[in-house]
């Protein structure tokens, strides 16, 4: 769908779609070109974007794509839907925490050292925030977010320690 | 009376390489221990965030660090010197020359102007009042906020009267800024401009900051950070080894 938002702007080749895909969105995920031509070619086969003549010159890109009037909606009923929350109810942190437990290992040995590893991403991704572009800022405060909800379930965690121990070692 | 339980006695020599070290603090309220054999050291430079819940004693082992408050046990040492053995008026000397402090709230004078606020450690540190005024100018254009140095503080945005209490702490040109919750009255994107600030006029001073916040984001600003829970700095494990 990004490709396809990405065509909204302006008709594109596939090399410009990439480059632009790359440069705002995938940071760092760069788009294979194969990927492109297949979705592209997926795109017209299902009429949602058209491709131009194939345009004079050498290389293997040179038909310029449009959007049509059905990619148009298909854009716009996609901004419009949320995507799935994603509760992360099972994570790796979580199934550490109670096997730790079960087992009579350290959990909350565990949970500092998560916590020294989450901190130290944390910086990593402020230090991009301060250093980037507004692009890269929007992506650290996404990442930033997260992990600083993870760190208060590991503070909540490691105040439920205790009763977890008890229910988890019958 | 202190109610702290006792420790071994420590020994005399000065602690190296830190700048500011703090070792097995016991400091009590009444009956209430704060902090309970505290122990951190901070190097020449460095910016450390001292986190942990509330009531942990992350605010009084700063007050200690800095001097304000004298622990009932252990030792202060600032590049090589006992605070906690001075007397109260040098004490308030070192504060004045070189320690910087910013708050959550409450450090500015509101009926004082902004130049007024950022002028006023200069002239408590006896500077003229000519060159004490033109610094606290040069500042506030450093801050992009020329245009409100004749406003009294109290009519400031939260966002601009942190931005003054910050050059009013760094004005003197501190070896230690000492900021507790700094980003505390403020929302997220003007807490970030603050602490950007903070940050890079730091760095640019050269200044070595104890950063004490419950706020992870706050503390992602920091070189490294240290964990306070029940009056006790609990190590922090390394990241590195970390797999991916």
């Amino acid at each position: 769908m990004s490709i396809l938002g990405l065509l909204e702007r302006e008709p594109s080749h596939g090399y410009e779609l990439k480059r632009d895909y790359d440069a705002y969105i995938g940071l760092g995920r760069n788009l294979p070109f194969g990927q492109v031509y297949a979705t592209l070619a997926r795109l017209a086969r299902d009429g949602k974007v058209l491709a131009g003549e194939v345009e004079p010159g050498s290389g293997p890109d040179r038909k310029r794509y449009a959007i049509t009037d059905l990619g148009r909606r298909d854009v716009q009923s996609w901004l419009a839907q949320p995507i799935e929350p994603e509760p992360h109810l099972q994570t790796v942190l979580f199934a550490k925490v109670v096997i730790a437990l079960m087992l009579d290992r350290s959990a909350s040995g565990y949970l500092e050292v998560q916590r020294a590893a989450h901190l130290q991403r944390m910086r990593e991704l402020t230090d991009l925030k301060r250093t980037g572009s507004q692009v890269d800022a929007l992506l650290a405060d996404h990442g930033l977010f997260h992990l600083e909800a993870d760190l208060r379930w590991i503070d909540v965690t490691e105040a439920r320690l205790q009763a977890l121990k008890e229910m988890v070692s019958r | 009376m202190s109610t702290a339980p006792s420790v071994p006695a420590l020994p005399a020599s000065a602690p190296t390489g830190a700048l500011i070290e703090a070792r097995d603090i016991i400091k009590s309220f009444g009956e209430t221990p704060a902090l309970r054999g505290a122990s951190v050291s901070v190097a020449q430079g460095e910016i450390v965030a001292v986190m942990g819940p509330s009531g942990s004693g992350k605010s009084t082992l700063l007050h200690c660090l800095a001097g304000i408050f004298k622990p009932d046990h252990g030792q202060v040492w600032f590049d090589g010197r006992r605070v906690d053995e001075l007397g109260e008026a040098e004490r308030t000397r070192l504060r004045r020359t070189a320690f910087g402090f910013i708050f959550q709230f409450g450090q500015l004078v509101p009926e004082l102007t902004a130049a007024d606020n950022i002028a006023l450690p200069l002239l408590l540190g006896k500077v003229g009042r000519r060159d004490a005024y033109r610094q606290a100018d040069a500042w506030l254009q450093r801050l992009g906020m020329d245009e409100l140095g004749d406003h009294r503080t109290g009519e400031l945005s939260g966002g601009e009267a942190q931005r003054v209490a910050l050059a009013r702490a760094l004005t003197i040109r501190p070896r230690v800024l000492f900021a507790d919750e700094p980003t505390g009255s403020l929302d997220s994107l003007m807490g970030e401009r603050v602490m950007d600030l903070l940050v890079d006029l730091a760095r640019e001073e050269g200044a070595t900051v104890v950063l004490v916040t419950h706020d992870a984001r706050v503390a992602a600003y920091a070189d490294r950070e240290v964990m306070v829970r029940d009056g006790r700095v609990t190590m922090q494990p390394a990241a590195a080894a970390v797999p991916r």
